[in-house]
């Protein structure tokens, strides 16, 4: 039929063979039951633990007047930086002619998608007073950063879940018919969601202008977010926190954590769901240089932001770097700068390391550290305000997390792994129309 | 502001230099002066009607815009604040002024009354600060000293920047307050502000079952609320009344002077001294803390020099220092 992709026989029977892999995983197994009901419980106990920080208010945290800022903030900013890697992968790498994201770029959304979704939940509970949480727009100041944030993470979030949506239209409607034996629920949700899509020319060219035009916005509100981010510390006059470049630090450091982020899902998906015909070899090497790219840009920000206020030593500067270089952050920060990005830098520079195995282990260690950046990043800068903080008790002054701190912190990473679970079992994580299409165009190119 | 200069040339006594703008003030103080003359007004109205009454038991009753008026025993209520009306009148603050306090370092000898005085007034723990002192020391060949340090009520606040829900705020009398009715908590002005001046409700506040039925008084901040943040707040309800802030009138050795920028005197809480505010900084090499920020604080420190008392320790404060 003219104007309809995917009409022939063989276009049909290329999309029953990649479907088939593809939603294979597209299922409510028991794997998944048990899984979902192992994460809804650990959860509750994590929901329990913020009722009683509700009830009793935040003095059940580590926080008190002197570090008032703690690992909840440090776990957004965590959050934010790592949802970044949506704008990554498909709009940096893809606008730029990138062929082989084109598996991976759904996952890369359904990372920012879940982090920035949470994100905004992680805000919550730093809060003295949530229930006052619509003060924010009844009352909102335009000159406060905080509004800004709220405005862009939240725009980021309906971005990035309209781009994880609108490129897999086509896919629902493949799928449609394919599901067999799997819930009749989730076939009739395919079609409403697939919006009668017929696979004609005329659609596509929708599409993809829709999605070109997505692609593009997002970079700006991506930079948006994170600058904005960094710009509530950058924004105070104290040391450690009041940078001129916090804004970029801050950006490159958010590619790291994301890019790290998206190798663990890589990994996950391919091993778990059998993807290893669509996630390559290749695709780890690929991007395990593009970690080497954001990563030296990263290290290059930090050797500006610690060595040029490190040289001239001013007052203020020279008791927080202290504290940091040689003082009680000193082991937190060195095996973050070494372990968590220096040394798996030169590392991935060996073509042995840019396998699957050692690059999972590689992005373990530095998402870890990259959450640790943020700490220190966030907590150790208030231990030593300009003024000296004296007569409080010992216990005000320095800042230990506590049971309940670490436990809705946990909540939060449980309710990340929920919406990724979910988007990725209910929906096809790889594109199979963009697949088959590919192979379609490698077959044609070889004849 | 030179015709000024002339009348604080004798010294007189702060509520005198007061009097002359406190009834031009009240006419203006907006709805709750408006809403007491309407009271005031039905009182006298209901006073009438009760006198043919009545069997002629009356008190006399000096009311807001001082009238001296004879009402009927029975029909004395006790008047009850509105909150709307205190937040209103709270917000604007106090017109034509400018407050200033000035710190006499050379006086200081860490007796903490200051302190005392403001945590017993705001209903505060011993180590909730509005008001902390502090040992200072520049370097080890200069001579350690106290330094009292309350809010700067800074010009240019960074503090009210940041705040995403106008919960903290400048008013036209140069103090900053804080509506807790409004704070969300987000503690993004603790963050900001530079002098470590604010504190956070982390717990029930102290004094939460004692306060709870009051209603919320913005000049005094009190009931406290959890979840919220305080400060210092120049003791506007004082200032609302004429008299000087608590740490003012607390300290023993003549360390602070308060008063009107606007009419350049300020009056020493322990002396009750008026003296000319610009010939006071002037005189003294005044400063204020970390001016090169650019947050142009209203609080002066005079330096530590000629010091009246010897560097010691000042009486237990029952917690350690960790610097």
């Amino acid at each position: 039929m003219a104007g309809y992709l995917f009409s022939s026989e063989k276009d049909q029977k290329r999309l029953d063979l990649i479907g088939a892999d593809i939603l294979r995983n597209v299922s409510l197994n028991k794997g998944f039951m048990l899984w979902m009901s192992f994460l809804v419980v650990a959860l509750g106990v994590c929901l329990f633990a913020y009722s009683i920080q509700l009830r009793e208010g935040l003095g059940v945290t580590g926080l008190r007047d002197i570090t008032s800022w703690g690992v909840y903030i440090a776990n957004f900013v965590f959050f934010v930086a790592t949802s970044l890697v949506g704008m990554l992968i498909s709009s940096v790498l893809g606008l730029a002619g990138a062929k082989w994201i084109k598996p991976i770029g759904r996952i890369a959304e359904i990372i920012a998608i879940a982090f920035a979704a949470v994100a905004g939940l992680v805000i919550i509970s730093d809060m003295g007073r949530p229930d006052r949480l619509p003060y924010v727009f009844i009352f909102g100041r335009v000159q406060s950063p905080i509004l800004w944030d709220v405005t862009v993470v939240s725009t980021y979030f309906v971005l990035s879940l309209l781009l994880w949506f609108i490129p897999m239209i086509p896919d629902l409607a493949i799928a449609k018919t394919r599901l067999d034996n799997r819930p009749v629920l989730l076939a009739k949700v395919y079609d409403i969601l697939s919006f009668k899509w017929v696979h004609h020319e005329a659609q596509f060219k929708i599409l993809r202008q829709a999605t070109r035009i997505l692609l593009i916005l997002i970079i700006p509100t991506a930079f948006a977010i994170h600058t904005v981010t960094s710009w509530l510390f950058a924004v105070t006059p104290r040391s450690g926190w009041d940078s001129t470049i916090f804004g970029p630090y801050f950006i490159s450091g958010a590619f790291v954590s994301g890019t790290a982020a998206v190798i663990i899902a890589m990994y996950f998906f391919r091993v778990n769901y059998r993807l290893h015909k669509y996630i390559t070899e290749d695709h780890f090497e690929k991007i395990a240089r593009v970690l080497i790219l954001v990563s030296l840009v990263y290290i290059y920000f930090n050797l500006n932001e610690f060595l040029v206020p490190g040289y001239k030593l001013k007052t203020s500067d020279a008791i927080h770097l202290k504290d940091l270089f040689s003082g009680s952050h000193a082991l937190l920060f060195w095996g973050v700068q070494i372990f968590g990005l220096i040394l798996p830098v030169i590392l991935m520079l060996f073509r042995a390391i840019r396998k699957p195995l050692p690059m999972l282990a590689i992005s373990v260690v530095m998402l870890t550290s990259s959450w640790l950046k943020r700490y220190i990043i966030v907590v150790p800068p208030q231990a030593h305000p300009s003024l000296p903080a004296q007569n409080y008790p010992v216990e005000w002054i320095i800042y230990k997390p506590t049971l309940i701190e670490a436990l809705v912190t946990l909540a939060s990473i449980i309710l990340v792994l929920i919406i990724i679970t979910v988007l990725s079992k209910l929906f096809p994580v790889i594109p199979i129309w963009e697949m088959a299409e590919e192979e379609k165009e490698t077959n044609t190119t070889d004849k | 502001m030179s015709k000024d200069k002339s009348r604080i040339k004798e010294k007189t006594k702060i509520d005198e230099v007061l009097e002359a703008s406190r009834r031009d003030f009240l006419k203006k103080v907006g709805i709750f002066g408006a809403a007491s003359v309407a009271a005031a007004g039905a009182l006298y109205s209901g006073y009438r009607y009760e006198k043919a009454k009545s069997d002629g038991k009356t008190i006399k009753v000096l009311t807001e815009d001082n009238r001296l008026v004879e009402v009927p025993i029975d029909q004395i209520r006790e008047f009850k604040p509105v909150l709307k009306a205190q937040q209103t009148r709270g917000r604007e603050g106090i017109e034509g002024k400018r407050w200033v306090m000035v710190i006499d370092l050379s006086k200081c000898r860490n007796a903490r009354k200051c302190v005392d005085a403001c945590q017993s007034a705001h209903h505060l723990r011993p180590y909730e600060y509005h008001i902390n002192t502090l040992v200072m020391q520049e370097s080890v060949n200069t001579p350690a000293f106290f330094m009292p340090k309350p809010c700067q009520h800074c010009d240019n606040p960074p503090c009210v920047s940041v705040c995403p829900v106008d919960a903290t705020y400048k008013r036209q009398d140069g103090i900053v307050l804080i509506d807790n009715e409004r704070c969300i908590g987000c503690r993004f002005c603790m963050a900001a502000c530079p002098y470590s001046a604010r504190m956070f409700h982390w717990q029930e506040p102290v004094a939460a079952e004692e306060d709870k039925d009051k209603i919320y008084d913005v000049e005094l901040n009190i009931p406290h609320k959890k979840g919220t943040i305080s400060k210092c707040l120049f003791s506007a309800d004082r200032l609302r009344e004429n008299t000087l802030p608590y740490c003012v009138s607390a300290c023993p050795n003549g360390v602070f002077y308060f008063g009107d920028e606007n009419e350049n005197a300020v009056t020493n809480g322990t002396t009750k001294e008026t003296v000319d505010l610009r010939d006071l900084l002037e005189k003294n090499g005044a400063y204020r803390l970390m001016a090169e920020l650019g947050t142009k604080p209203r609080v002066y420190y005079l330096p530590p020099k000629n010091r009246l008392f010897k560097f010691e320790k000042g009486p237990e404060t029952g917690y350690k220092e960790t610097t």
